[in-house]
């Protein structure tokens, strides 16, 4: 499959700048901009907080507690963490054969391969159902660190650790209520090519939801 | 009939359109399916790699480490960021609208590093 992707940058209705560039299109770019300095002083607040907290549990050492004697084992699942960071990075895959496929509805498919390819519904409904899988894992996690004794209000780790990976969630979240709307449009009149720029924006916005998560997983997972 | 637009302007009809037609500098070249089910495979195997280092308690012990996580996930940022969010092949405003706030909070983010302690200079 090395059919050439055409991104057709002009929509059916014109929002130019001055730069001749689609003002919706720059005004997504500047969002994320801004969710950059959002996240990052969020993550600031992660790391700066990391390692001085009183009591546990902590994310990668064992702790007991001296008032009850208590063993908290390590609270980070690294398995189920490492399988919904694929999940998610796969959904950037799909996401961006969704928008592949929007622009290049009106290309003749003359193979099976190309149907698939070419098939906008699909793409979507698998970068929302991965999306969906993402906050499935989070909410596991979330709900095992309680039953494990960490909630928001337990110590540092725990109050930057759902802070930071719950405002994540909630932009994920977005996201899929983002894509299930494109999937409406799909099936009430279809997605064309004259529509890649909605489609276009949700995926920038998905594949920024993406790469936080990367580091996320970096920062916060990976290192101890 | 013109539009709101155009009428406020002093361009005649045709250079208005151009003017407001998209950018040549919006054209480029764009990745093939191809590339984007081999992004995909690149990126799932940095991960891979990056979670098969963590399981390594030698190397977790080492100096190597963290560098090592980092730039891997410097590296998956960049391609998810150049490939999938096509920044690579976009106008260049986007580049700015991207990496100027980024810029802007990485540099935030190593301040208050330094001025809680996370992160040392040694002076003499």
């Amino acid at each position: 499959m090395s059919a050439s992707v055409t991104h057709t940058s002009a929509p059916a209705s014109h929002h130019y700048t001055t730069l001749g560039l689609d003002s919706r299109k720059v005004a997504i770019w500047a969002f994320i901009g801004s969710e950059c300095m959002l996240f990052v002083s969020l993550i600031s607040t992660y790391l700066i907080y990391k390692g001085r907290s009183i009591v546990g549990p902590f994310p990668h050492e064992t702790w007991t507690d001296p008032a009850t004697g208590h063993v908290f084992k390590p609270i980070l699942n690294i398995p189920v963490t490492s399988a919904s960071t694929f999940v998610l990075l796969m959904s950037s895959l799909f996401m961006v054969l969704a928008l592949a496929a929007v622009q290049n509805k009106e290309k003749p498919k003359h193979t099976r391969g190309d149907r698939i390819l070419g098939n906008s519904k699909l793409w979507l409904w698998m970068t929302a159902i991965a999306g969906s899988t993402f906050l499935g894992f989070q909410a596991f996690e979330f709900t095992s660190f309680v039953h494990e004794g960490l909630s928001i209000r337990t110590n540092l780790f725990g109050s930057s650790f759902f802070t930071l990976t719950g405002f994540h969630g909630a932009h994920v979240t977005a996201g899929v209520i983002w894509l299930v709307t494109l999937l409406a449009i799909d099936y009430r009149r279809g997605l064309g090519s004259r529509d890649s720029l909605l489609v276009d924006i949700a995926a920038l916005y998905w594949h920024f939801v993406d790469v936080i998560w990367i580091v996320i997983f970096t920062l916060v997972y990976l290192i101890k | 009939m013109m539009d709101s637009h155009a009428s406020m302007t002093n361009l005649p009809d045709s250079a208005e359109a151009d003017a407001h037609a998209p950018h040549a500098e919006e054209e480029h070249a764009h990745p093939t399916w191809s590339t984007y089910w081999k992004v995909a495979l690149i990126l799932a195997l940095i991960t891979v790699g990056e979670v098969w280092a963590y399981y390594i308690p030698s190397f977790v012990a080492g100096r190597g480490f963290i560098p090592t996580l980092l730039t891997l996930s410097a590296l998956k940022f960049t391609i998810v960021v150049m490939f999938y969010m096509h920044l690579k092949y976009d106008a260049r405003i986007f580049r700015v609208l991207f990496t100027g706030p980024l810029l802007i909070a990485s540099l935030t983010l190593l301040a208050l590093m330094f001025l809680f302690g996370h992160l040392y200079i040694k002076v003499m």
